[in-house]
């Protein structure tokens, strides 16, 4: 018997059988494309915080004030019961010594109301330094960034977001115009273009001023956090130890800072997300098991419908391995027609989460897909040939007589 | 061409074990025209499928075309009924999702040949019977009497040595059954060994070798004004 004529003979079998076999197919189809929506869900979420990670750049060093210790809130608070000592502009001036950093960023972050001719409005103010800018790719609409000077330079100076400047100046000229932001006067000098989240705040929603001036503003001694760009990535390591060494230093031989470096952070999401996709992947799996149980539960009924053509087909010379053939080839057909739907749908599915979640770019990875595909089939395969054997183990006599 | 030693084939039915065969010796010569008759119950379905390859003996000797067949595995069996048996059912056995073509094509698809050949040897054996015209119908679109010549195109298309009827007219109006009947009968007289079971006397009275059942045991009796036409050995 040539494959073509077994392929045509189950491809008759499985037409005449419409809704037996669309049943089937639709159980496939559910569960490949599950797989498909479930991985693409944590690739997605992945792929988020990847990107959201590297558009801070590559090679990254975050420090924040506290020894943040393994396994409490006791190191939280910087050791036993006394506060961490402040990390000051003057620490983070003297880790740009170190020869493996290229730019240091001081943040610290408040709130305050800003007020230009009467028109009032509260926002989120950050303190920073020029280095920002490169930092996160903030783009300038109108006049310049923070500009490169002494970090202890507390400048009256302001860079405004976009909202801000939309809402506060309307169709005046904001370069070049004093504000109040609290009980200070400073002068804008730049407009930020529209950016939305970054680094965990609406960028259009804040005010950037030089961070001594911030410092002063909140009469603060410690810093917030500062981000360190390694002049490299094989050069993290170095600066890490660099950063802790000089910061020892400077703070008596107490390690009270802590440093995370960007690549770990990365791998180790990388991994949870890895994980997680997988395990949804695996759940979503169960369900190609569950459609594999029936495909064997419609085949059998296929062979006690067809019972008079095997013995038929037995009668006319068709042997063992012929008849097994014929079923586990409707098993497969359906299967593998099952998946390509599942495949479609689950793909429909991605493309509909993509329109209604733009931010997060969901993607089913290619494994996932093969793997479905490959599940899906060889489920229709390992759950049809005991169909398929009881089919072949009829005896011809009785199936004549359609027994 | 064919050779029962000794046949037995027993049932067990509950606690009863019913001998469907006890010890049946027969000899049937190539070109045979051979009826098998007997009250239901007699063996006569148990000594066709055994004739037809379908149901092994539990002992005793088949040879069939020169061969000891009693003990060959199932593949084998298989093998030989799509070689050398022809079978025409009661109640015809087509599948009714095929053309009638495709329904006569079927024993050649088992067999593995070409579809071209195929097709050419299919529409051949349906000309043969009459049904030029009805190729293409599915088996629900033809009358009784046009199914059972759709099945005996399929039985004889494999070129086979020895033709199973069961019943072939037991479903048929008796203008069709005579149609049907006639056509068994002129492949017989183009040198097919034909062996039919049949209830109807009338029809038994035509072949030139009766076979009486009864009880499991064979009986033979030779139509003598018959023999001319019955070829020796």
């Amino acid at each position: 018997m040539h494959l073509l004529d077994s392929t045509g003979m189950a491809l008759t079998a499985i037409a005449r059988y419409p809704l037996r076999s669309s049943m089937l197919l639709i159980a496939i189809a559910i569960g490949v494309s599950a797989v498909l929506v479930l991985t693409s869900l944590g690739e997605g979420a992945r792929r988020y915080v990847t990107e959201q990670f590297n558009s801070m750049g590559t090679h990254l060093l975050m420090v924040t004030p506290g020894k943040n210790e393994v396994g409490g809130l006791g190191g939280m608070a910087g050791g036993l019961g006394h506060s961490p000592r402040p990390l000051t502009l003057q620490d983070a001036m003297a880790l740009r010594r170190s020869v493996h950093i290229d730019t240091v960023t001081a943040l610290t972050i408040g709130a305050g109301s800003i007020n230009f001719h009467g028109t009032e409005r509260e926002v989120d103010v950050l303190g920073t330094t020029s280095t920002q800018q490169q930092l996160f790719n903030y783009e300038i609409v109108k006049g310049r960034f923070i500009p490169e000077m002494e970090m202890d330079n507390a400048a009256a100076l302001a860079v405004v977001g976009h909202t801000i400047a939309a809402e506060l100046f309307g169709t005046t000229e904001p370069v070049g115009k004093w504000v109040r932001l609290g009980d200070l006067r400073l002068r804008v000098i730049g407009v930020l273009a529209q950016t939305g989240q970054s680094g965990g705040r609406n960028m259009d929603d804040t005010v950037l001023v030089p961070v001594a001036f911030a410092m002063q503003m909140y009469n603060r001694e410690s810093i917030h956090r500062l981000m360190i760009e390694a002049v490299s990535a094989d050069a993290m390591l170095s600066a890490e130890k660099d950063i802790l060494a000089i910061i020892k230093a400077r703070h008596r031989g107490h390690d009270d800072i802590t440093v995370l470096n960007q690549g770990a952070i990365l791998d180790t999401f990388n991994t949870i997300f890895l994980v997680l996709t997988s395990t949804l992947g695996g759940i979503a799996g169960i369900s190609l098991m569950v459609a594999g149980t029936l495909i064997m539960n419609v085949m059998l009924v296929a062979v006690s419908q067809r019972t008079q053509e095997i013995g038929l087909i037995k009668a006319l010379g068709g042997r063992r391995s012929q008849i097994i053939r014929l079923f586990l080839t409707e098993a497969a057909i359906l299967s593998v027609f099952g998946a390509a739907v599942g495949v479609f749908v689950g793909q429909a599915g991605i493309s509909a989460m993509r329109e209604l979640y733009p931010l997060v770019d969901f993607r089913a990875p290619g494994w996932a897909v093969a793997a479905a595909v490959l599940m899906a089939v060889a489920s229709g395969l390992i759950f049809g040939i005991m169909p398929a054997r009881r089919a072949a183990d009829l005896d011809p006599v009785e199936a004549l007589a359609g027994h | 061409m064919i050779r029962f030693e000794n046949i037995c084939r027993d049932f067990q039915v509950g606690d009863e074990t019913v001998h469907a065969l006890r010890d049946v010796n027969q000899h049937i010569a190539k070109g045979e025209y051979a009826s098998i008759m007997g009250p239901s119950g007699s063996g006569k379905s148990t000594l066709l499928n055994v004739l037809g390859l379908l149901d092994t003996p539990d002992s005793g000797h088949y040879w069939l075309d020169g061969r000891d067949v009693s003990q060959l595995s199932d593949d084998e069996l298989a093998v030989t009924r799509q070689k050398v048996i022809g079978f025409v059912f009661q109640s015809f056995h087509l599948i009714q999702r095929m053309t009638a073509l495709e329904n006569v094509e079927l024993p050649m698809v088992l067999a593995g040949v070409v579809a071209s050949e195929r097709r050419e040897r299919a529409r051949a054996m349906l000309s043969r019977t009459g049904l030029e015209d009805r190729m293409n119908h599915r088996p629900d679109q033809l009358s009784g009497g046009q199914r059972q010549r759709v099945a005996i195109a399929r039985s004889i298309v494999m070129e086979p040595k020895v033709l199973l009827a069961d019943e072939p007219t037991g479903n048929l109006d008796s203008q069709s059954g005579k149609e049907v009947l006639d056509i068994l009968e002129s492949l017989h007289e183009e040198g097919l060994t034909l062996i039919l079971v049949t209830h109807d006397p009338v029809i038994g009275q035509r072949s030139h070798l009766h076979l009486r059942m009864r009880d499991g045991e064979i009986s033979a009796q030779r139509k003598e004004e018959a023999s001319a036409y019955a070829p020796a050995g």
